[in-house]
């Protein structure tokens, strides 16, 4: 084993359940201390590979890796890695130091051992005090915490954690996002974290996965994957995204113009060597990428330029943002910060305005 | 108004549903008894009815303990409910034994064949219980099917006493009352949280361990609902041992029955059945108290 080795990977993984293929010929690799993040839908299989991952499910063809050591037929109770539960699955006949205690017990360490060990652990949960209750006592937080506690207290290769925050309300969730990775940097575990939810993804993740019908679409850190989204699954899944469907009309080193249905002007954006002209393509536009204003902006080399009508908007405090339809019909997503009040706020219904955005801030991905 | 009438419909449902049991357990066994209880306490008499009244012709109470000495002095009585006891928590045992891993398994069936099972193990319930312990008796006779089978066999050279022992006892208790232990396990162990024993294995218990650290004291509350719901009614059971079992299987379901119809000793029989009531009852409500206290 190198220091390169990866803590855990995954060959050519597949597991179908009838007809319905969960996981397709995956391959993962997933280095020391990072936290890995497989992002995607209900469905989508994440929850599959990541019980292969455990031991609870067998793979149909494919190999597991641990250290690089094969583990595929390994069961769950001798893997060097711990799972934590959505549902948490605390045993509730247990007081939360005998949950916590548990995976000691069963390794037969010695008592005084389990004993600081356990103490150690939920210190560093911050559960002092609540050694002895029942988890049908505790609160939904405390229950995550205890849970989090479990899977770490045997020191596993890998955490592996199944929507962690998913039963949190949203203030706790942010806060315990936080938490987490300040355990892993101190725990120095490798995380991997199944999710659905991409700002959990987004502020966990060291690497995100985005998984789609059993593969992974695009994998890389959140910045790649949100600015520079693989595919037009990625680029919609991850973020909101306004896609502007046309023909390339010009691909070369300086970028590509693509014509769209129903605008005007041919929309210019980064070079993309996969597209050729007379291909189909995307160009996908982030809503804080755009620009709005009242007066039509000064035309300047690579700036690009439309005009529509305000048809929505939504008021998050922060930012707000608007749904400005093209005179095509394309509807357009922008969102601005709300640097002066609303009271003084200048767009409203129905206003007709100008977008505007620099080519290179746009994506052009296959059709 | 309306608001009036809600709170009062909540009222009414309240009493209705609350009362009613409470109706039922006065009607069905408060006063019965009640009954039995007062004839326990009279003297027997050679009429109709076959004991004296509380209240005699002077107008002062009668009232008597001698059946009571009668139960407490004599060893037959005591010997029957002794073996009542034994071969009633000797059966409880069996099921839980039999039905654990029977429920276990239907537990983990999935869906269509779960029903199916679950329909198999109610099925004897459709017909009747006498008739099935009658068919047992074809079957475990001399020239029954079993020794049948096993002299066409050759592997026995003379009939087994299959039948009028204890042994066709536990079988025939065993039998009838498997059903009630295998149902409320079921209940339980389908109820259990998979994640559960996942989290077990994966923080590293081998199969043996998840099944006795978690799936069995969580399955707790269905075994002692099994084996009470199987231990009360075969204490008192008098059809199996009359039929099924020897002279010598003494329980106190045939004692009962001998003084009630044969003796006709009411008063006598009344304080057996009194004496019982209390040897069953009492230790469950122990057993429940303690319980009650250990899980607040």
């Amino acid at each position: 084993m190198t220091a390169d080795t990866p803590v855990i990977s995954t060959r050519d993984l597949s597991k179908q359940f009838g007809d319905y293929v969960a996981v397709d010929h995956l391959s993962l690799d997933v280095r020391a201390g990072e936290i890995f993040v497989i992002l995607g839908g209900s469905g989508c299989g994440k929850t599959t590979l990541l019980r292969m991952l455990a031991g609870l499910e067998q793979p149909d063809t494919g190999r597991i890796f641990i250290d690089g050591r094969d583990v595929t037929d390994t069961p769950p109770y001798e893997r060097p890695v711990n799972m934590m539960f959505q549902s948490y699955a605390l045993f509730p006949h247990m007081s939360v130091s005998d949950n916590v205690a548990y995976g000691l017990r069963k390794e037969g360490l010695p008592r005084a051992t389990i004993r600081d060990r356990v103490r150690e652990m939920l210190g560093l949960v911050k559960l002092e005090g609540l050694e002895g209750r029942k988890p049908g006592q505790l609160s939904g937080g405390q229950r995550q915490r205890v849970a989090l506690a479990r899977a770490l207290v045997k020191r596993p290769r890998v955490l592996l954690l199944d929507e962690p925050l998913a039963a949190l309300d949203k203030k706790l969730r942010e806060h315990t996002q936080f938490e987490l990775s300040n355990l892993q940097d101190q725990l120095g575990v490798s995380f991997v974290v199944v999710t659905h939810d991409q700002e959990e993804a987004m502020t966990l993740a060291s690497r995100i996965a985005v998984m789609d019908q059993g593969r992974f679409v695009q994998v890389g850190s959140p910045q790649e994957v949100y600015e520079y989204p693989a595919t037009r699954f990625v680029a919609e899944f991850v973020g909101s995204t306004t896609l502007f469907a046309g023909i390339v009309r010009e691909s070369g080193p300086e970028g590509v113009v693509i014509v769209c249905e129903g605008i005007e002007s041919a929309l210019p954006g980064p070079p993309s060597a996969a597209l050729q002209a007379g291909a189909s393509a995307l160009i996908a536009v982030r809503p804080e990428k755009i620009q709005l204003s009242k007066e039509r902006p000064e035309a300047a080399a690579g700036r690009v330029i439309l005009q529509g009508i305000v048809q929505d908007l939504a008021y998050y405090g922060g930012r707000s943002v608007y749904r400005v339809r093209l005179p095509g019909g394309q509807m357009v997503s922008v969102s601005a910060q709300n640097r002066i009040r609303a009271a003084e706020r200048t767009l409203e219904w129905d206003e007709a305005v100008f977008l505007s955005w620099a080519r290179e801030s746009a994506v052009v991905l296959q059709g | 108004m309306s608001r009036s009438q809600g709170v009062n419909g909540q009222r009414l449902f309240r009493a209705v549903t609350s009362g009613l049991p409470t109706l039922w357990l006065c009607v069905f066994f408060l006063a019965p008894f009640a009954l039995v209880l007062k004839i326990s306490l009279a003297d027997p008499v050679i009429g109709q009815p076959p004991f004296t009244p509380l209240i005699d012709a002077t107008g002062s109470l009668h009232l008597t303990f001698d059946n009571y000495r009668l139960v407490f002095g004599d060893s037959l009585f005591l010997a029957s409910y002794l073996g009542s006891l034994r071969i009633a928590a000797l059966a409880s045992l069996i099921c839980l034994l039999v039905g654990y891993p029977m429920a276990y398994a239907i537990a983990r069936t999935p869906q269509p064949w779960r029903t199916l099972l679950l329909l198999l193990v109610m099925l004897p319930f459709w017909s009747s219980f006498l008739l099935r312990i009658y068919a047992w008796m074809g079957m475990l006779s001399t020239h029954g099917a079993f020794n049948t089978a096993l002299l066409t066999l050759g592997w026995i050279e003379r009939p087994l006493a299959l039948m009028y022992n204890d042994f066709a006892v536990y079988l025939g208790i065993v039998y009838t009352y498997l059903p009630f232990m295998v149902l409320p396990l079921y209940a339980v162990l389908e109820k259990q949280d998979p994640d559960l024993r996942e989290a077990a294995e994966d923080l590293g218990a081998t199969p043996w361990r998840v099944f006795m650290d978690i799936t069995l004291p969580l399955s707790l509350p269905g075994i002692i609902a099994g084996l009470m719901l199987v231990f009360i009614p075969a204490v008192g059971e008098y059809v199996i041992p009359t039929l099924l079992g020897g002279l010598d299987t003494r329980m106190i379901g045939r004692a009962l029955f001998d003084e009630f119809f044969v003796n006709r000793d009411w008063p006598l029989a009344s304080a057996v059945a009194t004496v019982l009531l209390l040897v069953v009852v009492l230790p469950v409500m122990i057993f429940q108290r303690g319980r009650g206290g250990a899980h607040p």
